[in-house]
């Protein structure tokens, strides 16, 4: 806005240049001006890192810099301020891009490199039970292959996440019903939305020591099991269940229950029978991705589930252990404190194995959504 | 044939009716109130933090001076990683609604998406084990350059578990959800705003200026306080990424700690007073992120007709 009212006002009080009279045919930058900007760029950056030590990340920096720079100023001199600007917060956006890249190749990367030497059998069937610092510091003296496994961490995190699912789906299914279907425009439904939202954005450790206080109470403090964790995971699963739910209602048409409130169909078989049959791939597919965020959850289960090396298969009694704490204490106190190299290879490749759970839970979302979309007919 | 299972069950009518309803209500209800069982436990386990003799509390200065540096801490992280995410987040959202080609934005979309499905923890070991050791030059660079500045004071710390570290793994973190919730409010711009300004003979940038970021602006802050609320209450990665202890101005030193940092790593071990303390301090976390996301939530409200974030 301020640039079209500064072009107005100065606009005729500056003396045109004489070679652009024609604001339309005005200069154009060659096609070949930006890559040359580019090419010098690189050759200056280069240069310029050398002169305090050369690193890969000095020279891009630099580099960067400067055809942002040069890039600017060329288009500036040939085709005016505002193309100037113009292209400057193009250089901008595309580098924000570049930069938000780095890190996601980076980790992807680094998990992939680390984590794939740990990968064998014996590391996925294979449970941290009796595996003590000795044990590692043989491995590393003999060089044989890493022993002990993420076995328990698997069954503790899929036995988890179970348990929340089936805590959270049903809650979250219903309320988000009571919503779309029941609640539409009361009071108690405004403030249902409200605090759904203001839910999504609870700390997951708070919901820890949510679940923590809450078990503390009822069997006394420091009640570690499975069970707790997974009511922690609940508190953070439903409103993500609740809010891809009520989305999904939301769409399907209002024609369809009518035509069914029309052949004299109760409210509620209409629900079960003709709303949610046709929602059920958006719910689907929002139930597991609301799956795929709680799972790597670290910090509930932290201070929920405590840390066990051995395999639990009960949710009700004893720790339990899941991929992410296992992970977190593979590197946090590594199980030999003096070879930490077999703790660091059991956590990457349990980092990988979460990646792949993580992803295949996403992919699957977005399959469910596409097989099972209702037909529209249109 | 959905007919038939339609009107097969005549009997199960007015009662189904009413237990659907009923039960959908009590479900809708019950999360009100697992949001005020939240507070409501977190308080009663915390009250002896808040009672107990001063000299008893970890310190020895009562619960008002162990919370307040690991406070300051947590705004300080959630700072770092807020001025360093917005930036890059708002472009990366411009950058797929209103630069890349058409065909690529969805994909380059669920490429952005893909950074907020990483689980917190991971991202905590690649900030400890990869990116803190590729950062220690550019803090004695920092130190070396900028040192006068109490944020760059020395002594550099030579692992690099720093704060700002620690900052920069959390904007890795919040910069999807600043991404993702802007770019929906930048693609609901109208078209015929956009097509208005390009048809005045705006270039792109004036465009985007012009129509798309005014229309945005509440979408933008609400985003913006979404991500801080994630950035407060983030754990993992402080945890793993800081090497702690107590609270001091420089940020590549090492020091500091956050509220969520501090009960996970010392949870575990609490028993008694001290895990009362530590449950307080959940307790000041809860209510902080609950005020950012209230103020969010409130904006987005708001400007309800305007905004993709709801």
């Amino acid at each position: 806005m301020t640039t079209t009212t500064t072009t107005r006002a100065t606009g005729p009080l500056r003396t045109p240049p004489p070679a652009r009279r024609n604001r339309l045919s005005k200069g154009r930058l060659p096609r070949w001006a930006i890559p040359a900007v580019g090419l010098a760029a690189l050759i200056l950056g280069a240069a310029a890192s050398t002169l305090g030590g050369f690193s890969i990340a000095s020279f891009l920096i630099y580099a960067a810099l400067l055809f942002v720079a040069g890039a600017t100023t060329t288009t500036t001199v040939v085709e005016g301020r505002r193309q100037g600007t113009n292209s400057f917060f193009k250089y901008l956006v595309v580098g924000a891009f570049l930069l938000a890249l780095i890190p996601l190749v980076s980790v992807l990367y680094t998990v992939l490199e680390r984590g794939l030497p740990g990968m064998t059998p014996h590391f996925l069937f294979h449970s941290m039970n009796g595996l003590t610092g000795a044990v590692d510091n043989e491995t590393v003296a003999a060089g044989t292959p890493v022993l002990g496994g993420a076995y328990h961490a698997v069954v503790g995190t899929l036995l988890i996440t179970l348990c929340s699912t089936v805590i959270s789906v049903p809650i979250g299914m219903l309320a988000a019903i009571y919503l779309v279907e029941y609640g539409q425009g009361k009071a108690l439904s405004r403030g249902i939305t409200f605090f759904v939202d203001v839910m999504t954005g609870i700390p997951s450790i708070v919901a820890g020591l949510f679940a923590a206080a809450l078990f503390g109470l009822l069997f006394g403090p420091s009640t570690r099991m499975g069970i707790v964790a997974a009511v922690a995971l609940s508190v953070l699963m439903i409103p993500t269940v609740v809010r891809s739910t009520e989305e999904m209602l939301k769409i399907v048409p209002n024609e369809l229950r009518e035509a069914s409130y029309a052949l004299g169909v109760r409210k509620w078989r209409t629900i079960t029978k003709v709303v949610i049959p046709t929602a059920i791939s958006g719910i689907a597919s929002g139930v597991t991705l609301a799956i795929a965020r709680v799972i790597g959850e670290t910090a509930p289960i932290l201070v929920t589930a405590g840390l066990a090396n051995s395999i639990n298969f009960n949710v009700f009694g004893n720790w339990m252990a899941t991929l992410p704490t296992f992970i977190y204490y593979q590197i946090l106190n590594p199980t030999s404190p003096t070879n930490i190299d077999p703790s660091a290879q059991r956590a990457w490749a349990a980092a990988l194995l979460l990646i792949v759970m993580v992803m295949l839970l996403n992919l699957g979302a977005r399959l469910i959504a596409r097989i099972f979309a209702p037909k529209t007919g249109r | 044939m959905t007919t038939n299972t339609l009107t097969r069950a005549r009997g199960s009518g007015r009662a189904g009716d009413k237990v659907f309803s009923g039960a959908s209500r009590s479900a809708g209800i019950l999360i009100l109130l697992t949001l005020f069982a939240v507070a409501l436990f977190l308080l009663i386990q915390a009250l002896p933090a808040f009672t107990a003799d001063p000299a008893e509390v970890s310190g020895g200065e009562g619960f008002a001076s162990y919370i307040w540096p690991i406070v300051v801490g947590t705004v300080i992280a959630a700072a770092i990683a807020i001025l360093l995410a917005t930036p890059v987040g708002l472009g990366v959202a411009l950058f797929i609604s209103h630069y890349a080609p058409r065909r690529l934005a969805a994909p380059l979309g669920y490429v952005i998406d893909l950074l907020a499905a990483i689980p917190s923890v991971i991202y905590g070991i690649w900030g400890y084990l990869v990116l803190a050791p590729v950062l220690v030059p550019g803090y004695e660079w920092l130190n070396a350059n900028l040192g006068f500045l109490p944020i760059f004071g020395g002594p550099v710390s030579q692992t690099g578990k720093t704060m700002l570290t620690a900052g920069i793994v959390l904007a890795v973190m919040v910069l999807p959800i600043i991404t993702s919730l802007s770019r929906e409010i930048f693609l609901q711009t109208p078209g015929l705003h956009e097509e208005a300004a390009l048809a005045l003979g705006a270039t792109r940038w004036e465009m985007i200026r012009m129509a798309v970021l005014p229309f945005a602006r509440a979408g933008i802050i609400s985003a913006v306080m979404l991500g801080l609320g994630r950035a407060l209450g983030e754990t993992m990665a402080v945890a793993l990424v800081l090497s702690t202890g107590s609270l001091i101005p420089s940020l590549i030193s090492s020091g500091n700690q956050t509220i969520a940092a501090e009960i996970a790593l010392n949870f575990p071990e609490a028993f008694g007073l001290r895990m009362s303390e530590l449950i307080a301090a959940g307790l000041v976390l809860f209510v902080i992120t609950l005020a950012v996301n209230m103020v969010a939530r409130w904006i987005i409200s708001r400007h309800r007709e305007f905004s993709g974030a709801n």
